[in-house]
Order: C-alpha cells, then sequence, then structure tokens
C-alpha cells in the first residue's frame, strides 16, 4: 500500500461524510418538482463550494454538494495508453447499467472518468456511512482492476506472439 | 439517566413528528400519508398503528399537533395544507387551507394559543393562517417582506404574536405575526412595543451565510437560538427594540450540521442532526456541554474490542478510516441510538414555561427515540 494513499483516501472520506448532509428539498423554480439542486442548478444559494481531492496529476476526486444532492467524480490513474482504453472500456461497462448502481450516474463530468449522483433518497433509503465506504471500496477496487487487467492483457499478448511464432522457429 | 425509549415504526423517513398533549397519540408524516398510532393502553410502553390520515399527494413535511384542541395540522410539498378534525365517531375529517402559494410548503406549526398557525413555503412566503368564522374556513396572510429564499424552519414566541423563521439565504428573522380580532394586543417585549402585522423584529445574518435549519425561541421567548449548515448554533440575546442586539453568541462545533433545536431551559439548548446524535449545549457562557448517546455507545463498543492490531492497522491503510474501530465485526450499525440523520426535535414533557424533562426524536431511518434528560 502506497504511503499517499492513506491520507487521500481519509480526506475524500471525511468530505464525502460532510457533503453527504443532505435534505428533502423541493424546488424553487418549478411548482411540484423535486430535483437534485447540483444538476438543476436553478440557484447559486442551494450550491456549496465544490471541492478537488488530487493525490497526484493523474488522480484526482471532485465533490460537488448542493441541498439535496451530491455529484462525486473521480478520475482514474491512466500511466499509459493500454491503461487509458482499459479505464475507457470499463467505465463504458459500468455507465451503461447505471440503473443496477443506483447511485451512478449516466455521464461523466467533463475531464473525470466516472461520476455519481447521490441525492437525498439515496441516503434515505441506504445507509450514509456504507454509501462513505462505497465510493472508498470502488476507489481503490478500480486502481487493482485496471492493473490486474492490464498484466492481463501484457500475458495474453505474450502468448498470442509466442504461439504465432512457434511455427517460425 | 434512562435508557432513551426506541420505537421503530418502519422502515421510511419521518419527517416531522408530534405527540398529542397526554402522550397517548402519536402523528408522523410518512412519505404522501400521516399515520397515528396510539399506545395498546395508557400505560404501555409500545405504540400500535391505528389510522392513517390521506390526502396530500407529494411528500409530507410538517405535522403538529395542537396540545388542547387536539387538532392536527399538515403541510406537504404539493403546496396544500389541512387541518383534521376527529368525529365523534373516531374519523378524521380534513379542510383545506387556503395557504395561496405556488411552492412547496416545507413546515407547520401552531401557535401557543392554537388560534393560528403558520407554514414555512419555498415560495419565500410565510402563510399565517387563522379561522375565519364567517366563512368557515381557514384563511392566511402571507409575511414576504425581507425573504429572499426558501423558508425552512418556523418557530412562534410564547406570546403567540411573534414568529422566528430560517431561511436557505443564510437568515434568522423575527416577525410580528400579530392578527387583528384573533390576538389581544400583546406585551411590549424586548422584541418591540408596536407590532403591526408583518413587522420585522430582528434580522440575522449566518457568518457563513450557510442555510438555516432550524429557529427556537428561548422559553422566556427572550433569546432566540438558530443552527446553520456551517454546523453552528447562535443565540442571539435582543437589547431593546430597534437597537443592535446585547449579545450574538456563535457557538461552532466539529461535528456535521445540526437540523434541529430546541430550548430545555434558559440555559440549555438540545441540537441533533446530521450525526445522528442529540448533543447538549449549556449557557450562559455557551459551549458543548456533551451528547445523550453515552449510554448506547458504550453499550456497543464492549464485544468489538477484541479485534488484532493488525486488522486495526490494515484497515486504517486501505479505507482511510481514522480510529480503525468497527472493522471484522458488525460495521453496519452506527454507535447512536438513531441510525441516520434526526429530523425533528421535539419537547415530550415538560415545556410551555415548564422545564422540559424529556425529549422525543424523529428520525430518517424510521425511528422516533424519546429521551429523558
Amino acid at each position: 500500500m502506497s504511503q499517499s494513499l492513506r491520507p487521500y483516501l481519509s480526506c475524500v472520506r471525511s468530505t464525502l461524510t460532510a457533503a453527504l448532509s443532505l435534505s428533502n428539498f423541493a424546488s424553487q423554480a418549478a411548482e411540484r418538482h423535486n430535483v437534485p439542486e447540483i444538476e438543476a442548478a436553478s440557484s447559486p444559494e442551494l450550491l456549496l463550494n465544490p471541492l478537488t481531492v488530487s493525490r497526484n496529476a493523474e488522480e484526482r476526486v471532485l465533490v460537488e454538494p448542493s441541498v439535496n444532492s451530491v455529484r462525486v467524480s473521480i478520475r482514474i490513474k491512466q500511466a499509459d495508453e493500454i491503461e487509458h482504453i482499459l479505464v475507457h472500456k470499463f467505465t463504458r461497462f459500468l455507465t451503461q447499467r447505471a440503473e443496477a448502481f443506483f447511485i451512478l450516474r449516466r455521464k461523466a463530468v467533463p475531464g473525470y472518468d466516472i461520476s455519481f449522483l447521490i441525492t437525498n433518497l439515496h441516503t434515505e433509503e441506504m445507509l450514509k456511512h456504507k454509501l462513505v465506504d462505497f465510493i472508498i471500496e470502488f476507489m481503490e477496487e478500480v486502481d487493482k482492476e485496471i492493473s490486474e487487467m492490464k498484466l492481463f492483457l501484457n500475458a495474453r499478448a505474450r502468448f498470442v506472439a509466442e504461439s504465432f511464432l512457434t511455427p517460425f522457429d | 439517566m434512562a435508557a432513551p425509549q426506541v420505537h421503530h415504526l418502519f422502515h421510511a423517513p419521518v419527517a416531522d413528528h408530534s405527540f398529542s398533549a397526554d402522550r397517548q397519540t402519536l402523528a408522523v408524516a410518512r412519505d404522501t400519508s400521516i399515520s397515528l398510532y396510539t399506545r395498546p393502553s395508557p400505560t404501555s410502553p409500545t405504540f400500535t398503528p391505528t389510522a392513517s390520515l390521506r390526502g396530500h399527494d407529494k411528500t409530507i413535511t410538517g405535522v403538529d399537533i395542537a396540545p388542547r384542541s387536539g387538532r392536527i395540522v399538515t403541510c406537504s410539498q404539493d403546496r396544500n395544507a389541512y387541518v383534521w378534525e376527529a368525529s365523534p365517531t373516531g374519523e378524521w375529517k380534513p379542510t383545506l387551507v387556503l395557504l395561496r402559494i405556488n411552492r412547496a410548503a416545507t413546515g407547520v406549526r401552531w401557535s401557543p394559543s392554537e388560534a393560528k398557525f403558520a407554514v414555512g413555503s419555498g415560495a419565500r412566503i410565510i402563510a399565517v393562517c387563522y379561522f375565519e368564522a364567517d366563512n368557515d374556513w381557514w384563511v392566511s396572510k402571507h409575511v414576504k417582506k425581507p425573504l429572499r429564499s426558501t423558508v425552512t424552519a418556523i418557530a412562534w414566541h410564547p406570546n403567540s404574536v411573534l414568529l422566528a423563521a430560517g431561511s436557505t439565504d443564510g437568515h434568522a428573522r423575527v416577525f410580528s405575526a400579530f392578527i387583528k380580532g384573533t390576538d389581544a394586543r400583546p406585551e411590549a417585549s424586548v422584541w418591540g412595543e408596536r407590532l403591526p402585522f408583518g413587522t420585522v423584529c430582528g434580522e440575522y445574518l449566518n457568518p457563513t451565510a450557510g442555510w438555516v435549519h432550524d429557529v427556537a425561541f428561548s422559553p422566556s421567548g427572550n433569546a432566540l437560538a438558530y443552527c446553520a449548515h456551517d454546523s453552528t448554533v447562535t443565540v442571539v440575546y435582543p437589547s431593546a427594540p430597534d437597537q443592535p442586539p446585547s449579545a450574538i453568541i456563535s457557538i461552532p462545533t466539529q461535528l456535521l450540521p445540526f437540523t434541529s433545536i430546541l430550548w430545555s431551559s434558559e440555559t440549555e439548548i438540545l441540537a441533533a442532526g446530521y450525526d445522528c446524535g442529540v448533543y447538549r449545549f449549556s449557557g450562559p457562557e455557551w459551549r458543548l456541554s456533551g451528547t445523550l448517546d453515552t449510554v448506547a455507545a458504550a453499550g456497543g463498543g464492549g464485544e468489538q474490542r477484541e479485534e488484532s492490531a493488525l486488522n486495526m492497522f490494515r484497515n486504517m491503510d486501505l479505507k482511510g478510516r481514522s480510529g480503525g474501530g468497527g472493522s471484522g465485526g458488525d460495521d453496519t450499525r452506527l454507535k447512536t441510538v438513531h441510525q441516520n440523520s434526526i429530523s425533528t426535535l421535539r419537547a415530550y414533557e415538560g415545556g410551555d414555561g415548564e422545564e422540559v424533562t424529556r425529549i422525543s426524536t424523529g428520525g430518517v431511518d424510521g425511528r422516533v427515540v424519546v429521551w429523558t434528560l
């Protein structure tokens, strides 16, 4: 476990815990509507200051809180071209199944790879601290997943190259 | 200190709750209906559901039972408010209130005199409603003037004329809600002498302009407290009409914001909110003096002490958890009694001039808890 991951994750954890103070807030702009204010952005006073937690130039998390919703966007580490492709495929796979993940946003915020939209309905029906745990868990698992996929891809490429070149041996 | 009585009613948020004066009936706002619970026998510790008041078609945001008349007022995000009265056969009959608002209603409270009630709304209006006998309906007068944003909380002064309101523009304000014919002329107080309807008697801005979540008058009515989204509780002591207040004391905390506050006496405030616990502030040198959750915390922590040191450090490393607590075992349960944010805090025993000895809290986790102070 690298030295900088721990403060990074604990910072994200406390930021999220504070940001998840959401209430059931009906729209000020439209009658009988109740929409996530961070998406509608109908009034600046209902939005709090967005916060970026970054570990290095590649990895960062953007937390945008509002009165009844929080948008969490994650930039996943991409060291080279292969990782870039893998991250793209992986997040695409997830976002296409967004309904099954409840808090996943269908489209990532520009500059980030994956976004979550947590509304007051989610914090009401799920445990708040478990939602935070989920995001933290996701952040550490996704790195592991990507590097595993990269290793697997390299191993497979080597194997394919070897078996292709055996006849010429 | 007796252990808190926990009533786990359902798995849905309790937006607001209210006990009747004899504490036999409990009204709980559950999504779009009001659930009424009564005790099977007067001494029974549990509640059983008896009736469901249906009429609203959006989330109910406020419910209040008048202590003496037993009338229930409810308001909802569908812009309506109803006054429910029990018929002799035990059925509840709703009367629509003419609120004349075009956004969601956010909360409702009966005045101590029970002749009027106030409804806060997202239309930047407070509707002060009273019964007009000539037409046999509830009508409203609007307080509009300096309100710039959604009214999040309202509270009545013990004299039933002054009304405090908190809103999302970061202000807590005190208005006069004097209605000719309904109210007797109030005695002069620190808030003002002549109080025609709509007079602004005080306007206080939260230093960081955070949303004000709740406001409350002290039992004497000579001080105002409000809590805001920057996790502070502020106490205001006004000096005289049109003079700057004699003291504004802001108590910062390291906790998550509070959503509800209650004065238990002139020198003690209870606050609860997103931290899922009830906290005590004591005056007159205001400071955070403790929590009501201590009993539960000691009971819950005991069996989980045996986790290995390795596990603890691994957890700190992997998950970024500081305390290292809750690894291995069941970490889905919080150590507080409420398992999710507390939405309302109310006096259960006492109040109305006497010292509050027991309080009740309703939370997003569907629990209503009665605490002994």
